[in-house]
């Protein structure tokens, strides 16, 4: 038996689940055993962090995998940007990593940012 | 330059750009946004982590995601923008007098003016903690801005005092970036956060959550060395002989949020001591007639979504009142009984249509029932089989429901 708290709603009901029949007590819906199933066989996470921006008059750029990845490589992922460098102008959305850590997720500006006037 | 104005908006957050754009499509040409920061946005610049927009957008934004698309939609608006332009001082009769680098002291005056401000943080001053006073205590948001817009680190190994949202949000910032967070300290029995924050910014990184407990000591000369937690009992008094010592170079302060009314105090606008916000109708308009209110300088919002719907509504209101001017037969007041901290709004026109009245309870409920009285006669009651302080309630109460009320109807909470 594992237990997780649902957070798909502020309830928070402590969903128990089985981790071989994967049943579930203690959920007051079905998105709670959904939840609960998710967390037990595949934990996902959305990274979001910032990189250093170039050229522009702030200084770092926030970013986000597009898509979540998985929960035990978040913290990697996060240590993989330290250091990294773009360069203004950078819009929001914009593709700065592919298939970011070998995942299905691209990692992409999430605020758009012009260049300084004098670089 | 223009002297005038329709509407003028104090602030351009999320509930500045929010009101504005809807003053706008409800028929206003004439609007004009002051901003004291150099870019809109407020404070969902720093909010970099998602979860913004599951209401408004139905999809998942981060905070710069969420401010751009309301900033997109300014444009070609013909909506007027000041940034860099810091209000001094307003006053009953929506004269507006601000300063900037760039137009020198401005004298502005408006039909409507809406005031959306935000609010600031609790500070350590105001919880007076015992100890020294080295370098290294701060808020979680300017912990926030250090790493978020400045790219500066803060600490390396950090207790946080406070389980508001933007503190457990940058417990899992923190360790992102290679901190080490030590403990969560929340002084009440419950936090102050949403669960979700709970879950995935402490639980995901084995951050220990203190409940019942606080800060007692803060030792260190130049730098904070570290801290004594005890735990409290029922009054909040520490308990000696609970003392847990923790070596520390940061204490992070996610103690609460007021919101900053230092203009609608100037300008002689009744604020609720409850809320620390203007006092309001129905319609976000404060006690003096064409100054409305909306987003967090009103009350202290959980969900940015919620800001920009109360702001839409602020909109609507000040465009009517610039084109048919005050107008209303009396008023009903809105009071607070058993379990419930303080209503927004705290008065409704007696001519209303459906009013939404939005409150948070004092203490957590599981199944229960609000109710809703006007002297001894039961009006309505809602179910709900969950609440919480950190979680803002919501009822409507439609025409034919307020039409049975007397001069006054209360707002209550109880066990079902
Ligand atoms: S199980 Fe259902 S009711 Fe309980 S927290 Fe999850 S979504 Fe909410």
């Amino acid at each position: 038996m594992k237990q997780f708290v649902c957070i798909r709603c502020p309830r928070g009901c402590r969903v128990q689940i089985d981790e071989t029949t994967l049943e579930t007590t203690g959920n007051s819906c079905p998105r709670g055993a959904e939840y609960a199933k998710d967390e037990l066989t595949n934990p996902t996470r959305t990274l979001t962090s910032t990189v250093i921006v170039e050229n522009a008059v702030i200084r770092r750029c926030p970013v986000k995998t597009d898509r979540p990845i998985p929960k035990p490589i978040v913290e990697d992922a996060a240590k993989a940007l330290d250091g990294m460098k773009i360069e203004a102008p950078v819009r929001t959305g914009q593709i700065l990593v592919e298939h970011f850590m070998g995942t299905e997720a691209n990692l992409v500006a999430t605020r758009t940012i012009g260049k300084r006037e004098d670089a | 330059m223009k002297e005038y104005y329709e509407l003028i908006v104090i602030g351009g957050g999320p509930a500045g750009l929010a009101a504005a754009i809807s003053a706008k499509e409800n028929g206003l040409n004439d609007i004009l946004i002051l901003e004291r920061d150099q870019v809109l946005g407020g404070i969902l610049n720093q909010c970099i982590h998602n979860g913004f927009g599951l209401h408004h957008f139905k999809e998942e934004l981060t905070g710069p995601e969420y401010a751009e698309r309301f900033i997109r939609e300014l444009d070609g608006t013909g909506i007027d923008v000041m940034t860099d332009t810091m209000v001094l001082e307003i006053t009953k009769d929506r004269t507006v007098c601000a300063v900037s680098p760039k137009y020198g002291y401005l004298t502005l005056k408006a039909g409507a003016v809406i005031l959306a401000m935000g609010c600031r943080e609790r500070t350590r001053g105001a919880i007076s903690i015992p100890g020294t006073r080295p370098a290294g205590i701060l808020t979680a948001g300017a912990a926030q801005r250090f790493v978020n817009i400045e790219g500066y680190m803060v600490g390396k190994r950090v207790v946080i005092l406070g389980s508001g949202d933007i503190g457990l949000i940058m417990a899992r910032r923190m360790t992102l970036e290679g901190a080490k967070v030590l403990a969560c300290v929340e002084v009440m029995p419950y936090s102050g956060g949403l669960m979700r924050n709970i879950v995935q910014c402490l639980e995901d990184f084995g951050i220990p959550l203190y409940l019942s407990h606080t800060i007692t000591d803060i030792r260190g000369k130049r730098r904070v060395e570290g801290v004594t937690v005890s735990k409290v009992d029922e009054n909040r008094r520490p308990i000696p002989g609970t003392e847990i010592e923790f070596d520390c170079d940061t204490v992070l302060l996610s103690v609460g949020l007021i919101p900053e009314n230092e203009l609608s105090r100037q300008a002689g606008i009744p604020i609720d001591p409850r809320t620390n916000g203007p006092m309001v109708d129905e319609s976000l308009q404060t006690q003096v007639p064409g100054i409305f209110a909306c987003g967090n300088v009103l009350h202290v919002h959980d969900l940015v979504d919620y800001v920009s719907d109360e702001a839409a509504r602020a909109g609507a209101a000040a465009a009517a009142f610039v084109k048919n001017g005050a107008a209303n037969e009396g008023y009903r007041l809105v009071k607070t009984a058993d379990n419930v901290g303080y209503t927004v709004p705290q008065k409704i026109a007696k001519d209303a249509q459906q009013v939404q009245i939005f409150f948070r309870v004092r203490r957590i409920f599981e199944e229960s029932v609000i109710e809703v009285r006007s002297g001894e006669t039961l009006l309505a009651k809602f179910k709900r089989t969950h609440m919480a302080p950190g979680e803002m309630e919501r009822i409507a109460l439609p025409k034919v429901l307020l039409d049975k009320a007397g001069d006054e109807i209360t707002i209550s909470a109880k066990e079902a």
